[in-house]
């Protein structure tokens, strides 16, 4: 991938994840999260994972943000005019986060200059077949107990949304 | 030319072991009235608290019989009570000649009151309680003149201040008398202030001189050798401490509110025993005194325009105990001036007849309001001397012995002191005193006659109801009188053929005043001072027997000079104007703005400073999830920095 | 070229924004949503992780990933679904119990 591509790719991701912490109109928030996602998809085919990104299209883009959606119009929501942070809580968040970034960006590169070679890939890297491979042979008991907590989760999710009965 | 000599040389100190128990039974006995006084009844009180005084006075008397007439020294020492720095004192008593005399007429004349209180007192439901201060009276009293150094006699000096206090306010649910009581304590504490800036200065000249002690017997021995400046200072501020407890000029002002307190009282501590420490601490300090003449100057002068001064003031006083509270600071002035003038024995000498004849006529006093059953206004009694003869003739021999008429004490006592004074050469005071003793003859007779001649003017259920005073307290009246008939023969001079053995007795102690006088000019003085006397008694005789109300119209005729006398020059109201009103206001002004403004306001910011922070915190732990996770965000960025900077450094 | 490293750091900025958000948005939908965001920047440092070792292990942690927040998301949202009906609220200052 080109630099520029990625720095317009990167560039857009930024945004649009900003508009989520920006942006008033909760249903803006979550077209904006939507947006984001699309975005990492890309970068994520960009990084040989093609499986990973229709996945996330296909579940979190389009299921997960469509029942966040589902909600917020569910209740209603209208823009809160009262929301305001205390005045400390953006000071210690913005600091917190640009600390929390340089840090990284410190330890990245120190840790490219030292680190080994990019591996060659298989030219089939990141496609179906060697994704589900791993996952049903070595992990196989974490996706058995994945199965078991979506369950929970439904059963749950269910049950507290369930209007008693008088 | 002052042919003052003192024998400081070697005095025989001899060592006894009960003089300590002159001033302990006194106090005992407080401690038996505060504790069980109101178990035991009035009758048990009485007894004990007169006891104990007697059985002081009777000590007294083995003690004065054993210093015999040499002079010599009785010591008794207790423990060691200071020892601090340089400066040791001990808890020890001394009798001399000096203190020998008060102490006689302490517990003598203290005796003969106490006995007379049981009668006075008989209807108050205070008994205990009076008799637990008057006893802690008398034994701080005894302490004072006891204490063989300055701060032990200081110790007693408080003492005294304090009960003269607790006894002027007795009755101190009438707000006017607690003022009293107040007015007094502070008054003498000004004058206090002044006595203990004295005794620290006199301490540091004795130190730097070598002599750490404030023992009076080393006082007096180093005086001359101390620096002139520290001598007139130390005695400037002592006196001054002086003019406070016996009530001189500016000082004076609480005495004649002191009244307000029980007639006995008054007859105690006001005339016979409490005024008179400042002259007892004077003469005590004679080495002191006699090294300091322009101190002893002002002592004289001060000593002399006080007895004018309050003489003239008692002239127009119309309550009874008023116009002997004001002959009082007068008296007490002439005793200033002979100290001043250096005759320290004759000033001793007028000690005691003053308490002779004061505590009668105060006794005298109280019998006449006891019998009129509370009436103190002169210009409604009259006539008394048919109700009340015996309080009327011994009434009339304590007014001849404070005119000074001859052959009773005041004569010979007030006669010593104009002789000294008039031999010193202080003409101008000498003319002040021979006033001050036509004065006093005068207001005396104006009082007796007013009282008890002519007819009542009072209201006429008080007159139903005049009767003579109980035995308790006749009896004490007789014995008083007689004291001040005989009490002066111990001072005879000798120009009139005696052997002025009260003056002989105390010389050891303050000295001998020689005079220079010739035996004529004695005698010419002596008769003009009893000329005063007789005109004093005469002119008062003569306008008050006529007419009683002549007051009227002298205060119509000249209502300036009676209201300046009336209103003792109006120095109260300028010390209340100034002073007093001064230490209001400074007062409300340090309240307001420094202890509102300044310290409340301090602490209040303090607190507030407090709160403030506290409400700032207080968004960190208000269930703020969001604060929660911000802290828990801000955490792990800590984490890493450090693990950062542990790896890289 | 564009490596691993690239990537990394889009990952750092997208978690810090998204753990901004949590810290500073009211309205708790968008709080969650800001999680959501945390959880996208991990996996795309996973997954960046992957390419850059040809480790396959990585796509696959990301894969569970996605699971778990889904099944948060449906139990999430039924919370805040019978939180709203009681609360009538869902700002996150006026649904506070846990106060200090």
């Amino acid at each position: 991938m080109s630099e520029i591509a990625f720095y317009l790719l990167a560039g857009a991701t930024v945004a649009a994840a900003s508009g989520v912490l920006f942006l008033r109109n909760p249903v803006h928030c979550a077209l904006s999260l939507v947006m984001a996602l699309f975005l990492i998809a890309v970068g994520y085919i960009a990084l040989d994972a093609h499986l990973v990104a229709a996945l996330q299209i296909i579940v979190y883009a389009g299921a997960v943000m469509v029942l966040f959606l589902f909600v917020i119009m569910l209740l209603n929501l209208q823009p809160d005019p009262a929301e305001a942070a205390h005045p400390l809580l953006k000071l210690g968040a913005a600091g917190a986060a640009i600390a929390f970034a340089a840090i990284v960006w410190t330890v990245v590169r120190d840790w490219s200059a030292a680190a080994p070679p990019p591996a060659t890939l298989a030219a089939d890297f990141g496609t179906t077949v060697v994704v589900s491979r791993n996952l049903f042979t070595e992990h196989m008991v974490a996706f058995e107990l994945t199965s078991l907590l979506l369950l929970v989760s439904v059963v749950g999710a269910v049950v507290l949304a369930r209007r008693d009965r008088d | 030319m002052d042919a003052h000599h003192t024998e400081h040389a070697v005095v025989a100190v001899t060592v006894v072991g009960y003089l300590r128990w002159i001033p302990l039974l006194p106090f005992a006995a407080m401690l038996f009235h505060a504790l069980f006084g109101r178990v035991a009844g009035r009758k048990a009180v009485g007894v004990v608290a007169c006891a104990a005084v007697g059985a002081s006075f009777l000590l007294a008397v083995r003690a004065f019989l054993q210093l015999g007439s040499g002079g010599g020294v009785l010591s008794d020492v207790v423990y060691r009570w200071i020892d601090a720095g340089g400066l040791t004192a001990d808890v020890a008593m001394a009798i001399d000649p000096l203190s020998a005399v008060m102490c006689l007429v302490i517990t003598g004349v203290g005796f003969l009151i106490h006995v007379y209180s049981t009668g006075y007192m008989a209807h108050d439901p205070d008994y205990a309680r009076y008799f637990a201060y008057l006893n802690l009276f008398t034994a701080s009293m005894l302490v004072l003149v006891l204490g063989d150094s300055l701060p032990l006699m200081f110790v007693g000096w408080e003492g005294v201040g304090l009960c003269s206090y607790l006894l002027i306010g007795f009755w101190y649910t009438d707000p006017a008398k607690a003022d009293a009581g107040k007015k007094a304590f502070v008054v003498n504490r000004v004058g206090d202030a002044g006595f203990i800036i004295g005794m620290a200065v006199l301490f540091w000249g004795m130190a730097a001189a070598g002599h750490a002690s404030l023992r009076f017997a080393d006082i007096n021995a180093a005086a001359a050798t101390l620096p002139t400046g520290v001598t007139l200072a130390a005695a400037l501020l002592l006196f001054v401490g002086a003019t406070g407890k016996s009530a001189q000029l500016p000082l004076f002002v609480w005495l004649p509110d002191a009244m307000a307190g029980p007639t006995p009282v008054s007859a105690l501590i006001h005339a016979a025993t409490m005024v008179t420490a400042g002259v007892y601490m004077v003469a005590r300090l004679s080495g002191l005194y006699t090294a300091a003449p322009e101190a002893l100057s002002v002592v004289a002068v001060v000593g002399a325009v006080t007895a004018f001064g309050a003489a003239s003031v008692g002239l127009v006083q119309n309550d009874i105990k008023k116009v002997l509270a004001y002959s009082t600071v007068s008296q007490l002035g002439y005793m200033f001036l002979a100290l001043g003038v250096g005759a320290f024995g004759a000033a001793i000498f007028h000690v005691m007849t003053h308490a002779f004849f004061k505590a009668l006529l105060f006794l005298g006093a109280g019998s006449v309001i006891h019998g009129l059953h509370e009436e103190q206004d002169i210009r409604r009694m009259g006539a008394l001397r048919s109700r009340m003869p015996v309080t009327w003739a011994t009434f009339l021999v304590g007014t001849i012995a404070i005119a000074g008429i001859p052959g009773l004490a005041g004569f010979f006592s007030k006669d010593e002191i104009l002789a000294a004074t008039y031999d010193k050469g202080a003409i101008g005071l000498w003319v002040m005193g021979v006033a001050t003793a036509t004065m006093t003859a005068f207001y005396m007779t104006r009082l007796l006659v007013l009282t008890f001649y002519g007819e009542f003017r009072g209201y006429h259920h008080k007159w139903e109801h005049a009767h003579e005073s109980p035995v308790s307290m006749t009896s004490a009246l007789c014995v008083l009188a007689l004291l001040s008939i005989v009490g002066g023969y111990v001072g005879v001079p000798a120009v009139l053929g005696g052997g002025n053995h009260f003056g002989h007795y105390l010389a050891p102690v303050v000295g001998h005043h020689e005079l220079h006088l010739s035996h004529s000019t004695e005698l010419v003085l002596m008769a003009i001072s009893i000329g005063a006397a007789v005109l004093g008694m005469g002119t008062a005789w003569f306008i008050y027997g006529r007419s009683p109300r002549a007051d009227e119209a002298f205060a119509a005729r000249a209502a300036g000079v009676h209201g300046l006398l009336s209103n003792a020059y109006y120095v109260d109201r300028t010390y209340d104007r100034t002073i007093v009103a001064g230490t209001v206001r400074s007062g409300e002004a340090l309240w307001k703005r420094v202890d509102v403004a300044i310290i409340d306001g301090a602490a209040n910011a303090l607190a507030a400073t407090v709160r403030a922070f506290g409400g700032s915190w207080r968004a960190w732990a208000g269930g703020n999830v969001q604060g929660y996770a911000l802290s828990l965000f801000v955490g792990v960025v800590v984490v890493l920095i450090l693990m950062l900077a542990g790896a890289g450094g | 070229m564009v490596g691993a490293e690239h990537f990394l750091l889009l990952s750092a900025v997208l978690f810090a924004l998204g753990a901004a958000g949590v810290v500073i948005r009211r309205n708790v939908i968008v709080m969650f949503m800001s999680i959501e965001l945390m959880l996208n920047a991990a996996n795309l440092a996973f997954v960046a992780f992957a390419q850059r070792l040809g480790n396959i292990d990585g796509q696959t942690m990301v894969f569970f990933v996605m699971t778990v927040a889904a099944a948060e998301a449906a139990v999430g949202l039924a919370v805040f679904l019978a939180l709203f009906r009681t609360r009538e609220t869902l700002n996150v200052d006026e649904i506070g119990l846990l106060k200090g």
